[in-house]
């Protein structure tokens, strides 16, 4: 079953045509990357998908996103915009973790959506740090400022707080462009491994970790999907010229 | 002139400059200090003034002080705090925006007599408090709140949105996230700009003038409908409109002092609890 699919999506930023008719349906399951050059609207698209364009002035949103077959744009018959956001959680680009101790920035996401059981939230930070792989690491230091982790550890600190609070999708924005070779690397066996449980969209320009990573690679170009498809066949056998060179590096 | 030769007069001019500043600042503190420190004792502070305000303490008029920063804070604070809060995380159009900073920025410039006068004819005639410690407090909290509400604002401004985006992404509302994270991150630049605006406030004469100031009042308050002295225009009184200007000349600059040191300790004050809830705020 499809568990996302956006149909005819355009995206305005006042008059200017960021997403241009967009199409693609995404399984269950599956790790997404969505490539291209800078500026061609990855991640505008991204965000549409916890709506967190809303939060930006003058936007404008057309067509339909699906999630699980429920329209999250609707008003009405729609999903709250909470409820949305507690399925799709998102990863930044820059680790942003809270000014707070790393055992309170894992459970926030639970807090806030108004879960106080002690014993629950302490199992489900812990649960959320072992996925995240940061366990071993962090769990002799709980109660230690968020900010006294290594920025490998804080952007995987930032993935087990997204995982807290049990999404089923995961929107990752260039997770790793911030981090030496080792955390990325790191970074890449978790979403290989998170792959099971949760569909994941990812935005990257590292095409080998596009290539590593996943399923499926959509190729944007100036606000249009040209290419989507398994990620063997864009890598090896594209069908657009634009995805070719692209792919093999001689624009971007 | 070469390159190096500009660059060099340019840092010298810049550094001489700021020498300059600093040594007047100094000079003034040192000119208070010598003629104030003899007057300063534990008397001067806790007794009330004698002969005509040349002799004695300054205990009411400290007390006074006191009174109005707190009541002006307790006005200013929750309101401006709040107005701040909502003008850089609710409003969304920049022009409303702008008109609002537009209208603070004149607020502040709005000289402090007007505020004074303001305040006499709002709350000491319209509202019928009388001069009193309520009239004088919420003058001086005008006069706060357009800093109050500035502080705010810069302090939100330098919460980094992604702090907000990480929040919201989690399902959290508007409002806990202002609540959780915003604030907490704000709160210490919001806290050190309140003090330095109450050291604003204590030293303000103009707008307690006509709202609460007494001219002598050996007496404490009971109740907030209650004139009281206060610092600076004790100090106003005693150096210019008393009948033994001269004799009362220590028991000015020793009020100057007190009131100096009162800022100063504030200042201060605010320099280590932004210090302290710095550092806390990573951790709680
Ligand atoms: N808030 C905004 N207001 C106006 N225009 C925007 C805004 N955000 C993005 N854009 C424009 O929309 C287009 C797509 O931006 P987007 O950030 O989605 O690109 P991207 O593919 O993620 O690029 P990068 O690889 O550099 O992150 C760009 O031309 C950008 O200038
Ligand atoms: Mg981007």
């Amino acid at each position: 079953m499809n568990k996302i699919e956006s149909k005819n999506v355009h995206l305005y930023y006042g008059d200017f045509h960021a997403l241009k008719g967009i199409s693609m349906s995404i399984q269950e399951n599956t790790v997404t990357a969505l490539i291209g050059p800078s500026g061609c609207g990855k991640s505008t698209y991204l965000r549409l998908f916890n709506r967190m364009n809303d939060l930006i002035d003058n936007v404008r949103i057309e067509g339909d996103i699906l999630l699980d077959g429920r329209d999250i744009y609707k008003k009405n018959i729609g999903m709250r915009i909470d409820e949305l956001r507690k399925k799709v959680g998102m990863v930044f680009q820059k680790p942003n973790p809270f000014p707070k101790t790393i055992f309170e920035n894992v459970a926030y996401g639970l807090r806030v959506n108004g879960i106080d059981h002690r014993s629950f939230i302490e199992e489900r930070v812990e649960t959320s740090l072992r996925q995240a792989a940061l366990w071993e690491e962090v769990k002799d230091k709980l109660k230690k400022s968020a900010f006294e982790l290594s920025g490998g550890q804080q952007q995987r600190l930032c993935i087990a707080r997204a995982l807290a609070i049990e999404p089923s999708v995961l929107l990752m924005d260039e997770p790793a462009s911030a981090l030496d070779p080792i955390s990325t690397s790191k970074i890449e066996e978790l979403i290989y491994e998170l792959k099971t449980k949760y569909t994941i969209i990812i935005v990257t320009h590292n095409m080998q970790q596009a290539g590593r990573v996943s399923d499926r690679t959509a190729f944007f170009y100036l606000g249009d999907l040209i290419e989507y498809d398994d990620t063997p066949v864009i890598f090896t056998n594209p069908k657009d010229i634009r995805t070719q060179s692209y792919v093999t590096g001689r624009f971007g | 002139m070469t390159k190096q030769t500009k660059e060099y007069i340019a840092f010298w001019i810049f550094r001489i400059l700021s020498f300059i500043v600093l040594a007047i600042l100094i000079w003034i503190l040192y000119f208070i200090f010598v003629r104030g420190w003899h007057m300063l004792s534990w008397d001067f502070l806790t007794k009330m003034p004698e002969d005509g305000m040349t002799k004695g303490g300054i205990y009411p008029a400290i007390i006074g002080t006191l009174y109005l920063v707190a009541g002006s804070m307790l006005f200013a604070f929750p309101i401006g705090v709040l107005a701040g809060i909502y003008i850089h995380e609710y409003t969304n159009d920049s022009k409303f925006k702008r008109f609002m900073k537009l209208m603070t920025n004149n607020l502040a410039g709005i000289p402090s007599i007007v505020f004074g006068l303001f305040g006499m004819s709002l709350f000491v005639k319209t509202l019928n408090f009388g001069d009193s410690i309520l009239a004088g407090s919420l003058t001086l909290g005008l006069l706060a709140l357009p800093v109050v509400i500035r502080v705010t604002e810069e302090a939100l401004i330098a919460v980094d949105d992604s702090f907000r985006h990480g929040s919201l992404a989690l399902g959290a509302s508007k409002l806990i996230t202002i609540r959780k994270v915003v604030l907490p991150i704000a709160m210490p630049n919001i806290l050190t700009g309140l003090i330095l605006s109450i050291g604003r406030v204590s030293g303000e004469t103009a707008p307690i003038l006509f709202t609460v100031a007494a001219y002598f009042l050996p007496k404490l308050p009971t109740s907030i409908f209650d004139q009281v002295m206060a610092l600076p225009y004790h100090l106003y009184v005693i150096s210019t409109s008393g009948t033994k200007v001269q004799e009362s000349r220590d028991m000015a600059y020793g009020t100057a002092l007190v009131l100096v040191l009162f800022v100063l300790i504030l200042n201060l004050l605010a320099n280590a609890l932004r210090r302290y809830l710095g550092n806390k705020v990573k951790m709680n």
